[in-house]
């Protein structure tokens, strides 16, 4: 059986006008040979959730400008939570302040991509991370 | 999965449809099982298939129409489908964009599924994938292709209605009259009827449907007008797929089309199952030699398949 395509969520929460740096990124996870299920800006932490159920994801990334984050990262944590979709890897960019990353990662985001990161960068971070996911489920 | 996955499957739990799908994806040994396991909870569903061309407005349609469905009361299941990249193997699959009213709505389920390489409009496990919805209990399984271009017409074995969507604009009557994609439509929608050309466009459809002569008892496919956007027109849509259902109803329609249906994936998947097992007794390295000696000119691609089978 040939392991299957790494699939990744690729969402904006909250009230962000644009999408730009999302599709930078949805785009650059496309061409590092995943299926990127997109669903654009204003989604709710249910809308997400769901989302990543019926999907069935591997990876949720979250990209969030407006410094929302504290208050919606917490409700997307809770949603998946409730859905039992705890073993999907989270990561998070746009504009999230260097103080509040800790206590994001406490959340249980894998990875805090701010600006400038390379793309090719995230993709190696997430493939190593849905590996070792993997091959914990498998073991 | 947990030996109870068939019982909370058919309760269409959406934690085991979705990993079930992503099963039937992955093919191999536990597609069959649950393929296998589930397919007499299937044939319940009425499978309706969205084509047109990219950017014809086929993920909003598909999402009003669930609509309308879901105020009847029906759960609805979506498997929307996309292009796997040729290069990297990677996809974008971007129709869930269009469908964010059916959020939040428990009797809703959307995949998206990329290609995966399969070419004709559909991926290789949509079927299964709809099979899946199915049996889980989803009364309408709509089926969209990724934009489709002349000749992609899988959807048409794999859906009992079809629905064919245009774009004002996109070509004149000679269009209108070629074969492939035009041929497959049980209804033909004029999708984004606001447009200054969508009646030009209507005309080349009726056109080209009067050219062939009248036989009866023949479903003729309607024309019809639709802003997706709006929803207009959309409630006309669905009472002539009802009207397209009675249809398939009478003179054992839906038999014959079940049968041919039958016949095109049994087909296939014995055609896929011989390749895969050509595949793992070919060797390699013999390949390579011959791809070799084809681009030095040396051998025809005839003779090497030969060589290779014989």
């Amino acid at each position: 059986m040939s392991e299957r395509p790494i699939r990744v969520l690729v969402a904006k929460p909250g009230l962000d006008g644009h999408d730009r740096g999302a599709k930078v990124v949805a785009r650059a996870l496309r061409d590092a040979g995943m299926e990127v299920i997109y669903t654009g800006i204003r989604q709710t932490p249910e809308m997400i959730a769901e989302a990543a159920l019926q999907e069935d994801v591997d990876v949720v990334g979250l990209s969030i400008l407006s410094g929302a984050h504290r208050d919606l990262f917490p409700r997307i944590v809770e949603q998946l939570k409730q859905k039992q979709l705890d073993d999907v890897v989270l990561v998070c960019g746009g504009i999230i302040p260097d103080d509040d990353i800790p206590a994001i990662k406490q959340m249980g985001f894998a990875g805090v991509f701010g600006p400038g990161t390379s793309t090719q960068d995230i993709a190696a971070f997430i493939r190593a991370q849905v590996a070792r996911k993997r091959g914990a489920r498998t073991a | 999965m947990n030996s109870d996955w068939l019982e909370r499957l058919r309760a269409g739990e959406p934690r085991v449809v979705a990993r079930a799908i992503s099963a039937v994806e992955r093919g191999g040994a536990d597609a069959r099982t649950i393929i296998t396991a589930l397919f007499r909870f299937t044939g319940r569903a009425h499978i309706l298939g969205v084509t047109g061309a990219p950017g014809t407005g086929k993920s909003t349609l598909v999402n009003e129409i669930a609509k309308h469905y879901r105020r009847r009361g029906h759960r609805v299941g979506i498997v929307a489908v996309d292009p796997t990249s040729p290069f990297s193997g990677g996809a974008l699959l971007g129709d869930r964009l269009r469908m964010q009213d059916l959020s939040g709505d428990g009797g809703v389920f959307i995949r998206s599924m990329a290609t995966r390489g399969s070419l004709g409009g559909l991926a290789a496990a949509t079927a299964d994938a709809v099979k899946v919805l199915d049996a889980a209990g989803f009364a309408i399984v709509l089926i969209e292709t990724v934009g489709a271009g002349q000749n992609e017409v899988d959807i048409a074995r794999n859906a009992h209605t079809t629905l064919v969507v245009e774009a004002p604009g996109m070509g004149d009557d000679i269009q209108a009259i070629k074969a492939g994609i035009m041929e497959i439509a049980d209804l033909l929608i004029v999708n984004k009827a606001d447009h200054d050309a969508a009646n030009a466009t209507m005309a080349a459809l009726e056109m080209n449907l009067n050219l062939k002569p009248k036989l009866e008892n023949d479903w003729r496919p309607p024309v019809l007008k639709t802003i997706a956007t709006t929803g207009e027109g959309v409630a006309t849509v669905v009472e002539w797929i009802g009207k397209h259902r009675a249809y398939l109803e009478t003179n054992r329609r839906l038999e014959t089309r079940e049968r041919a249906r039958a016949r095109a994936e049994l087909e296939l998947v014995v055609q896929r199952e011989l390749m895969a097992r050509l595949r793992r007794g070919l060797n390699g390295t013999r390949i390579e030699a011959l791809v070799e000696q084809i681009a030095a000119r040396q051998v025809d691609v005839y003779t090497a398949a030969e060589k290779l089978l014989g």
